[in-house]
């Protein structure tokens, strides 16, 4: 299932709307590093609250998605990790080190906004 | 590990990644009809998730086989992960935190033990490797 991505502004928001395969969240990976190029996007959000685990495969997509966005001049931000899902990662022993998160996709709006206020909005 | 003539309540193949998203539902499914509460289903989920990876990163195919149990005070469920892979020749390195063989980010098996009540592993080189391992509803 390939996970829809808006365009907002000079955002892209990339909302998981079920469990992702690994195919899925490379297929992820790919399309957001290619498309913060086309669209000139500053800042990129991820919207995990409807993923279902986050294992240590997913994990280090997230982070692999950061560093390269990062790589390619943008922000990232992972949003919507529900309480369960902060236990299971914790005790599997996966922290995000170095990724930005937010509670949902408000804040993390929010949270982009300061990241990129010096910058003109398109 | 428990008594063997229970039968296997969900016996779910796994030799690609869908397989992986299959197991670990029918996982969770299995947890939450056991009543466990949605953060142990989850973690349920979370461990068959890893369980899964390895069995399609290192044997390419195998099993995962779950089984509903109780104690007489609780409920458990009991996961039990096997292929006929290469096996694991060292099984004290496996259990080592940050250890893998394929560059990965080694939270592996000492993770998914972390994760569960019980955790068992057997393996034979050359033969493949069993992982059994119980959560306890609370």
């Amino acid at each position: 299932m390939q996970v829809p991505i808006l365009k907002q502004g000079s955002y892209l928001i990339a909302s998981i709307q079920s469990a992702l395969t690994d195919a899925d969240l490379v297929q992820l990976r790919e399309s957001l590093v290619e498309q913060v190029g086309r669209y000139r996007s500053r800042g990129v959000i991820v919207d995990v609250t409807a993923l279902d685990v986050m294992d240590s495969f997913a994990s280090r997509i997230l982070r692999d998605i950061a560093t390269m966005i990062k790589l390619r001049g943008a922000e990232t931000v992972i949003v919507g990790i529900d309480p369960d899902v902060a236990l299971a990662m914790v005790r599997l022993g996966l922290n995000l080190e170095g990724v930005a998160t937010s509670l949902d996709l408000e804040e993390g709006l929010a949270f982009l906004d300061m990241r990129t206020k010096n910058e003109r909005r398109r | 590990m428990t008594d063997p003539g229970r039968p296997v309540d969900v016996r779910v193949p796994v030799q690609s990644d869908v397989d992986i998203v299959a197991a670990r539902q029918k996982g969770r499914a299995l947890a939450t009809r056991l009543g466990f509460s949605s953060s142990d289903a989850t973690i349920v989920a979370t461990a068959i998730s890893e369980l899964a990876r390895n069995i399609v990163l290192y044997a390419k195919r195998g099993e995962i086989a779950l089984t509903a149990t109780s104690n007489g005070e609780h409920r458990g469920l009991i996961i039990v992960a096997c292929d006929e892979g290469e096996g694991i020749p060292d099984l004290r390195q496996a259990m080592q935190d940050g250890y893998s063989t394929c560059g990965r980010m080694g939270v592996g098996l000492p993770g998914v033990k972390r994760l569960m009540d019980d955790f068992e592993i057997s393996s034979v080189v050359g033969k493949g490797t069993v992982v059994t391992v119980k959560k306890w509803g609370r």
